[in-house]
């Protein structure tokens, strides 16, 4: 996802020299064509986030486009008031730009592990969070935020996620990229899988194997987390009457939240609704991004264990 | 110093510097320069500075050292398992599942770390917090916190520089491994700290300057403070990122990296290590 990210940001930069790359001592080898072609657009803070985030903000009030790049923790956390202050509150056309959503920094441990970012980011007035699935879906949100009048945070996973959707980068297979409209990724009326991120791999893991066991699981993509596609939450809700929810991250505040007040605003409250992610944990355990998903309860065994368990009900 | 000990002290800078090798490399990878650059550092402060004692690492009346740039973590294992705060073979560990040597140190896991460290900025306040609760209860342990020079471009960094001095925390040692690169480059090419030395004077420190792999420097320096009674005490240590590994030394790539089966072979015969295959490594 960095990589589509940072071709995206390439060819932004070369048709527009308001935008700028920010960066905060991160990066390093991924930016040498980019520093090359387009130095008077690169600036690196060193290992300052929170002032990184200020002055992207001062740029952005003199008609600047900054991407402020740097590990999701870091830029969304240690500088949380000041995207709060200086971007939100001022409305400023900043793009945050986070890598290493979730664990996907298994072995670093939980300093560098995102997991409670979104729920930062979405309860900040006027901010979008574009979630992707995959490199082809971040290149493709990438230029949807830099054609947006105002803040964006997107969240990236790193280098080497797996691809989501079949075909060339920045094609997103046949879809393209609407910001606030979900993709549906699986047909089926049995459940529900509702998920956002690179973790979406394992809910359509678990969908094929639900498939051999003969139950259509439907899966849908919130890349867009806010504002949130309510339609087709709502719709999966009453055709299947049985939602789960599956992200990188706390259920406290992220997509699960989300989805929960989504359903019971709406009288949906009876459908049954099961939220996979992390429960009042940090991330535990070191090793592999694989082992990592599976020690936290994330893989797809999970998924397809509490699908048995909404089929039994 | 002495020259028993001093040879004493190399040679057990020496052996780290194996260790740390060995962890890295079995594990697949990790912060190695910056874990090589403060090896004497650390060799100086726990064989011959930190009142400590392994086997009750929850003492309240201990020293503490706060490893501020965490993510030189391995260089912090090799030292605790030296020291028998846990067993050496524990090493091997390092980067697989389940282990409790993570990237970055977790004092819930690791006996002998005093604070989880890993986010840059965090280490040095939290120390501080420990040697003012040691002013409050009036004990007279001491804390030490190791800092990266490019962690100095944090602002909670210069929050707490202003805030030791002020609470008067001569009970209080901070060290900076000046080794003058961080992540991507070095500090003059990003955003630079100098003149360093002036700056925490400026900020009421008590200032000294030593090579930080001359252990009797280190020795000396760190052996005497406070330097002034009433003020917090610094140590610019000047340093080589890589230290010890001719093709790492002072070359910024080598922040995160793996050394190829070719390096790794030369990297052994300069640190004297026997007996290490690629095949170990998985
Ligand atoms: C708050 C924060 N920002 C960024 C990072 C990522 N990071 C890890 S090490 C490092 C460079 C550290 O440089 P320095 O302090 O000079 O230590 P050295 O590696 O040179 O020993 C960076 C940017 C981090 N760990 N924490």
């Amino acid at each position: 996802m960095r990589n589509a990210y940072l071709e995206a940001l390439y060819e932004l930069a070369g048709a527009d020299r308001r935008v700028l790359a920010l960066i905060a001592d991160n990066g390093a080898i991924v930016y040498d064509k980019y520093r090359r072609d387009y130095p008077e657009q690169y600036f690196n803070f060193g290992i300052s986030e929170a002032n990184m985030v200020s002055v992207a903000a001062g740029l952005a009030s003199c008609g600047k486009i900054p991407f402020a790049y740097t590990i999701s923790v870091f830029l969304t956390m240690r500088a949380f008031e000041q995207v709060r202050n200086d971007v939100c509150m001022q409305r400023m056309n900043v793009k945050l730009v986070g890598t290493g959503a979730g664990f996907v920094y298994s072995n670093l441990g939980p300093t560098h592990h995102a997991t409670e970012d979104l729920a930062l980011m979405r309860a900040l007035p006027g901010m979008t969070i574009f979630s992707p699935a995959d490199a082809s879906e971040a290149y493709q949100a990438t230029m949807a935020a830099a054609r947006m009048d105002g803040p964006v945070y997107l969240r990236l996973a790193t280098g080497g996620s797996p691809k989501i959707y079949e075909g060339e980068q920045g094609s997103c297979g046949q879809q393209n990229f609407q910001p606030g409209q979900a993709v549906l990724l699986r047909g089926g009326n049995d459940l529900a899988i509702v998920g956002t991120g690179a973790i979406l791999l394992e809910a359509i893991r678990a969908a094929d194997e639900l498939e051999r066991e003969g139950i259509a699981a439907r899966v849908i993509n919130i890349h867009t987390v806010k504002p949130i596609d309510r339609e087709i939450i709502l719709r999966a809700a009453a055709q299947t009457g049985r939602v789960i929810t599956l992200e990188e991250h706390s259920v406290t505040g992220g997509l699960g939240s989300c989805v929960a007040e989504v359903l019971a605003e709406a009288g949906q409250a009876g459908v049954q609704l099961r939220r996979l992610g992390l429960v009042d944990s940090f991330a535990e355990s070191y090793g592999s991004y694989e082992q990592m998903k599976q020690r936290n309860g994330l893989s797809k065994e999970f998924v397809v264990q509490a699908a048995w368990e909404l089929m039994e009900n | 110093m002495d020259e028993a000990l001093r040879k004493e002290l190399q040679e057990m800078a020496g052996a780290l510097r194996g260790s740390i090798f060995r962890t890295i490399c079995r594990g697949g990878g990790g912060h190695i320069a910056a874990s090589l650059s403060i090896v004497e550092i650390l060799t100086v402060l726990y064989w011959a500075v930190l009142r400590i004692e392994p086997r009750q690492p929850r003492d309240p009346e201990r020293d503490r050292f706060v490893l501020s740039k965490g993510h030189a973590g391995v260089a912090l294992y090799a030292v605790l398992a030296k020291l028998g705060f846990f067993e050496e073979g524990v090493l091997e560990t390092f980067g697989k599942f389940d282990t409790v040597l993570g990237g970055h140190p977790d004092m819930h896991k690791v006996a002998g770390v005093e604070a989880s460290t890993g986010a840059l900025g965090h280490g040095f306040g939290f120390a501080m917090g420990q040697a003012l609760a040691g002013k409050i209860d009036g004990k007279d342990y001491r804390v030490f916190a190791l800092l990266g020079d490019g962690e100095c471009q944090e602002g909670s960094i210069w929050e707490a520089a202003l805030f030791g001095p002020q609470q008067r925390l001569d009970n209080f040692t901070a060290i900076i491994d000046f080794n003058k690169i961080q992540a991507m480059d070095r500090l003059e090419e990003i955003v630079s700290v100098s003149p360093l030395a002036e700056k925490w004077q400026a900020f009421g420190w008590s200032v000294r300057q030593v090579d930080g792999h001359d252990v009797g420097q280190l020795a000396e320096v760190l052996g005497s403070v406070p330097f002034e009674e009433g003020r917090p005490s610094m140590v610019i240590a000047h340093t080589v990122k890589g230290k010890g590994i001719s093709f790492m030394e002072d070359v910024p790539i080598w922040h995160y990296r793996l050394p190829s089966a070719e390096q790794m072979e030369t990297a052994c015969r300069e640190l004297g290590i026997e007996n290490f295959s690629r095949e170990q490594l998985v």
